[in-house]
């Protein structure tokens, strides 16, 4: 069962890398959804480990929230490009000093 | 030894997959390894005995989600990434701290499960739509029923923000 | 072992039956769509036209394929085969009939019964929408982008009333695997009418079948629904700069997945291999009767014939009709050959709908499409089941 948290927490790692070094917006929003799918993978882990089907009803729960999550995001990055045609999140800072 | 094996193998896939999702330039190409990292995950839930979880990921993320990212690529004509401006200071302090996050994370999976069990494909078989049903609908209703309302202010939320202006 | 050697055997065996269908499913479509439009149809190549597949694989095989240099060349080659898996794959789950016993090794007549196996089926058609929006993407032309784009939207839109019109029965069935809801559908009951979904007692499930139907003609990018690939609107939308191979690749997808959804209907609502009246009243003698039918039809033909090769030809089709009816009168052969032609039939009979259908009706423009999926298919596929539900729940 380590092997699965220990892939669990590289994906998790790995999509903080992301999150932290890209600056397209919408690969900054993938890597969010890795995280996310990081987490699932515990959960259903521990699932396992429990032997309690509750952690299933987590991961389910966790899925919905991510599609609505990504249904708004992707609006709100429509119409940022739809205002500023660029796609670049360092040059969306016209709330910066 | 075969659950080793087939883990060993979609856990390789999902790592490479979810280093090339970070390290490609063009967000099409990201797309679709992430939803190379969803589908091996899901072959990962079915070792785990979570079948009916399994094909919700697949129905939900791999196959409505991250095509609507794939859409928004299309539409959007996003091109490469073109890198200015990167900051130094990101990266000095930004990979180190990574690496210590991932040997916090390894420290404490070490210390609080030593002595992890194997898990072997069909050790756990509650993991079907009839048990998550009976759990989803007797159990955890209220959260179930919040979550249609939150689906519902997503859908308004999207159609709100994304159509056209009436001039 | 003897898992793994029944599996490779089962396996080959349903991957040379279904390709070769895939071929002569498409002289299938040809010649009925060409006798609706009272002409001839292939007639050429072999007797009546039957190598005219093979003329057709030839021709695909040795046609020069062209990599255009302005195309994305990684998605550009993996789009085919992407559309061609996930089309492919859905056969694996799908229960063709009852149990085979072969020299004292038993195995079902399918390579895995998942318990989850119809939200397999779902999962895989979600799936197949990736390999159009990248051919359409990755062509880098403005005809195939927009032809990928609305086709990957009428897919994902037309997912929701279909996954809606495949609940519905299952509250019935009470079981997500393909071969429980098939043998939930057996027996009959008055002694006559079968328990087939469509007829089944406290809700009829004939709303949810018309329903997945119609989603289904929509999924499989069939008319009346295919304006994305409409050669006279869209320049042939998606797969216009595809040539040989990976366009051959586009349409032995599409008609595996019509195969799909055929398959699924009959499982689901029409009873899989179960017999429409008890083998008691003689069920059993219909393959028979048929088969001995077509080959008097043929040798009758023969003997009068109109173009002079008929002379050899079509007896020796009657000969083989013959031979078939034989066979499915051998006590030891039927229960095995007796559900799989049932099975079959029904699935043949659902096939030829989808062909009639795509020569009769013209196409839907694409805002009618669309309104129609939302505005009217899902609102009656919710309908559907929470009627259906409501009838369960009062009778159970």
């Amino acid at each position: 069962m380590s092997f699965y948290l220990g892939l669990s927490a590289i994906l998790f790692v790995i999509g903080v890398a992301g999150f932290i070094f890209r600056r397209n917006i919408i690969t900054v929003f993938m890597c969010i959804e890795l995280m996310l799918n990081a987490v699932n993978l515990s959960f259903v882990t521990f699932a396992n480990y429990h032997k309690q089907v509750s952690g299933h009803i987590f991961t389910f729960f966790v899925m919905v929230v991510a599609a609505a999550e990504a249904a708004v995001g992707l609006a709100i990055i429509l119409t940022v490009f739809k205002n500023r045609t660029t796609l670049n999140i360092d040059e969306v800072d016209s709330l910066k000093n | 030894m075969v659950d080793l094996l087939f883990f060993g193998l979609f856990a390789t896939v999902a790592v490479l997959c979810a280093i090339n999702v970070v390290v490609q330039k063009h967000p099409i190409s990201s797309a679709l390894s992430l939803v190379g990292v969803m589908a091996s995950l899901a072959v990962l839930y079915l070792l785990l005995g979570g079948e009916f979880i399994a094909m919700a990921q697949i129905i939900v993320y791999a196959g409505a989600v991250m095509v609507l990212f794939i859409f928004v690529i299309m539409l959007l004509n996003a091109g490469i990434e073109v890198r200015r401006g990167r900051s130094w200071m990101a990266t000095i302090f930004g990979a180190p701290a990574l690496l210590g996050l991932l040997g916090v994370l390894a420290c404490l999976l070490v210390r609080w499960f030593p002595d992890s069990p194997v898990i072997k494909f069909g050790d756990f078989t509650g993991g079907t739509a009839k048990e998550v049903g009976m759990a989803l609908f007797t159990d955890y209703l209220l959260p179930f029923e919040v979550t249609s309302v939150l689906i519902l202010i997503a859908i308004l939320g999207a159609v709100v923000l994304a159509r056209k202006e009436l001039d | 072992m003897e898992f793994l050697i029944a599996t490779s055997i089962k396996l080959g065996l349903i991957a040379f039956v279904l390709l070769t269908a895939l071929a002569y499913i498409q002289w299938v479509e040809r010649k009925v769509i060409a006798h609706v439009q009272v002409r001839m149809g292939p007639s050429r190549v072999g007797p009546h036209g039957l190598l005219q597949p093979l003329a057709d694989v030839i021709k695909l095989i040795t046609k020069e394929g062209v990599l255009p240099p302005h195309v994305n060349k990684v998605f550009y080659l993996a789009a085919p085969i992407l559309a061609v898996f996930m089309a492919l794959i859905t056969i694996s789950v799908i229960p063709f009939g009852t149990s085979i016993t072969v020299m004292g090794h038993t195995t079902m007549m399918e390579l895995a019964d998942v318990n989850v196996g119809i939200l397999v089926i779902l999962a895989v058609s979600s799936m197949g929408v990736y390999g159009i929006a990248l051919a359409g993407w990755s062509s880098n032309n403005k005809y195939s982008l927009l032809g990928g784009l609305r086709s990957s939207a009428q897919m994902i839109s037309y997912e929701l009333p279909m996954s809606l019109a495949i609940a519905a029965p299952l509250l019935s069935a009470g079981s997500l695997s393909l071969r429980s809801i098939t043998n939930s559908q057996a027996g009959f009951s008055l002694g006559v009418i079968p328990h087939w979904a469509i007829f089944a007692f406290p809700a009829p499930q004939i709303f949810s079948f018309i329903i997945f139907m119609i989603a289904a003609f929509a999924e499989t990018n069939r008319i009346p629904f295919d304006l994305p690939e409409a050669e006279n609107e869209l320049v042939a939308g998606f797969h216009v700069e595809y040539s040989s191979m990976s366009f051959a690749a586009f349409f032995m997808a599409e008609y595996a997945n019509m195969v799909t959804v055929c398959c699924v209907a009959t499982l689901l609502f029409l009873g899989g291999w179960h017999p429409l009246w008890p083998s008691a009243y003689g069920s059993d003698f219909l393959a028979p009767l048929i088969f001995a039918g077509s080959g008097a039809i043929c040798i009758y033909h023969g003997i009068n014939y109109v173009r002079p090769f008929d002379r050899i030809t079509l007896p020796v089709f009657g000969v083989i009709f013959l031979g078939l009816a034989g066979i499915f009168l051998i006590p030891q052969l039927v229960p095995i050959l007796m559900p799989l032609f049932w099975f079959l039939a029904k699935m043949s009979f659902l096939l030829f709908v989808f062909i009639w259908i795509r020569a009769t009706l013209p196409r839907f423009r694409y805002d009618q499409l669309m309104s129609f999926a939302w505005k009217f298919l899902f609102p009656v596929a919710l309908v559907n089941l929470l009627v259906t539900g409501f009838l369960v729940a009062l009778v159970s």
